[in-house]
């Protein structure tokens, strides 16, 4: 057992280490983030009642337009290397190795996603009640989308020109957290009960978690070995 | 019975058997699609509301019938390949993906043109149509992922993996659409749902609904038999029959 | 029952017509395609399966 849990943590501790030594692909997808919505404002209209009214689902699909972005380095730069092959032919089961590495990356893509979130809502002037939602909704949903997306990013990562075709794959896969993400915002902002469909949403990303590692694993078995 | 599993799972001996199939399900789909196009456009009664436009249901309903059914059928071919290995059921993977994308564009195209006189637009975001839109985004993955890898074996694979994925999400995506839908209905539209049918006009629906069905499993037969000509064409059958043609 | 009382009324079909003919003509079309193009793929590698048998059988004759 405890090498097990030895590994999990020897992977996310690594995967972090490395991300650390490439701080500026860190900031790439805030910059992506933050540039996405000072172009709604330019956009559509700087009045402050019509971006609030629009905010929640900007801001959303702004976080998950950057969390896509970033997808591409889950597997990609330790399969160029070789680790990944080396990680699957360790002795632990893959899934959970997977596991480890979805939630190194999220620690570094999708956590910063939702710390900025509020600075943004502040920008759209994003209603007070509005602010809890969109960050509890965000700590679940962009979970959601690196574990669904680790599916896709393991499907391409031997093609080596995966990006849009792996946008194109999860993407379909995002719908149910957005809507349920955006009405949370939403019901907040009116004044009614979001629990539910927060409820909803935290139901989807189980479910992602449960399917996610398993799926990604046998992917890169398929992706690599075939 | 294994032994059975086994012949099935041979591409040579699905070939040799789905031929004998062939002539008949053309016959069949051909024979009931006429009719059931003749019957609606001509015989069926117009509805009260609707008008003539109402006609278009007959191709519209068959269309999305199977739009999803056949990613279902997608699904379930990957995981047979996939749980035992079938070279066969990879095949009719691959062969169900094009099919099955191209009924969903049908079904969506003669869903937006029935709009225009029903609801005076061609596009609107109501539930069923965006969940329709969502499928032909999941097929168009799986089209572009199975075209994407280098051998046929690994595509398949790969496209099975994603297919599974994707049939687990279909019912939350379905239902998490129909949610947002009921959120954000428009006051001003209207919609009437499935117009009340009258037996008049629900037999030529059940004959398209079968002849849909006839001509998907042709078509799904004649895409697996491509799909195993073009892999095993370096074996001495595909050679001599090619040679015999 | 024939629901027209002319041909001419068939065709219009009270105003509906363009909207029910395009989507019955470009369904129908969409689908007599896809039951054409495996065939015209089958025919195409027949060809070429049979082209490079001839290739190799005048290059075994030559010799």
């Amino acid at each position: 057992m405890t090498s097990l849990s030895g590994a999990f943590f020897a992977v996310i501790q690594r995967d972090l280490a490395i991300a650390m030594r490439h701080r500026g692909d860190l900031l790439n997808p805030l910059f992506f983030f933050l540039i996405v919505v000072t172009l709604v404002p330019l956009g559509i209209s700087p009045e402050p009642a019509r971006l609030a009214a629009i905010a929640p689902g900007m801001i959303w699909i702004s976080a998950l337009l950057a969390t896509l972005l970033a997808l591409d380095n889950l597997f990609q730069a330790d399969f160029d290397d070789g680790s990944l092959v080396q990680l699957m032919l360790s002795p632990q089961p893959l899934w959970l190795l997977v596991l480890a590495k979805i939630i190194a990356h999220w620690l570094v893509t999708g956590l910063p996603v939702v710390l900025f979130s509020p600075l943004l809502g502040l920008m759209l002037s994003l209603p007070q009640a509005g602010f809890l939602p969109l960050l509890l909704g965000l700590v679940l949903g962009t979970a959601m989308f690196s574990l669904m997306g680790a599916v896709g990013a393991a499907l391409t990562v031997a093609l080596h020109k995966g990006s849009v075709l792996l946008s194109l794959l999860v993407m379909p896969l995002y719908v149910p957290v957005l809507i349920f993400g955006t009405s949370a915002v939403q019901r907040a902002v009116d004044g009614m009960n979001y629990g539910g469909v927060m409820a909803m949403l935290a139901a989807v990303t189980a479910f992602s978690l449960l399917l996610a590692p398993f799926a990604a694993a046998g992917a890169l078995k398929v992706g690599i070995n075939g | 019975m294994w032994q059975w599993f086994h012949k099935l799972g041979s591409p040579r001996w699905f070939y040799d058997i789905s031929g004998k199939f062939l002539p008949w399900l053309a016959l069949a789909s051909v024979v009931l699609i006429v009719t059931g196009v003749v019957w609606g456009l001509a015989f069926a009664p117009q509805d009260a509301r609707q008008g003539n436009s109402f006609r278009i249901i007959y191709i519209h309903v068959p269309a999305s019938f199977l739009a999803l059914a056949g990613y279902y059928v997608m699904a379930a071919a990957g995981a047979v390949g996939m749980i035992w290995k079938m070279k066969l059921a990879d095949m009719v993977m691959i062969a169900a993906a094009p099919l099955g994308a191209a009924l969903t564009f049908i079904a969506l195209f003669t869903g937006a043109i029935w709009g225009k006189p029903t609801w005076g637009t061609y596009w609107i975001w109501d539930a069923r149509i965006t969940s329709m839109l969502v499928l032909l985004f999941l097929y168009i993955g799986i089209i572009a992922l199975s075209r994407s890898f280098s051998t046929r074996e690994t595509s398949a694979r790969a496209c099975a993996i994603l297919a599974l994925v994707g049939t687990v999400n279909i019912p939350i995506i379905y239902k998490s659409v129909d949610w947002w839908y009921t959120l954000h209905q428009p006051a001003t539209i209207k919609l009437t749902g499935a117009p009340s049918m009258h037996p008049d006009m629900f037999k030529p629906l059940l004959v398209m609904i079968l002849g849909f069905y006839c001509f998907y499993a042709l078509v799904l037969l004649l895409n697996t038999r491509t799909e195993i000509l073009q892999r095993e064409r370096r074996t001495n059958w595909v050679k001599e029959l090619a040679a015999g043609k | 029952m024939f629901q027209f009382e002319s041909f001419d009324a068939f065709v219009a079909m009270a105003g509906h017509g363009p909207y029910v003919w395009a989507a019955y003509g470009v369904s129908l079309a969409i689908m007599a395609w896809l039951a054409v193009l495996p065939l015209r793929r089958q025919r195409a590698l027949f060809t070429e399966l049979r082209q490079r048998v001839q290739a190799q059988q005048q290059r075994g004759e030559g010799k």
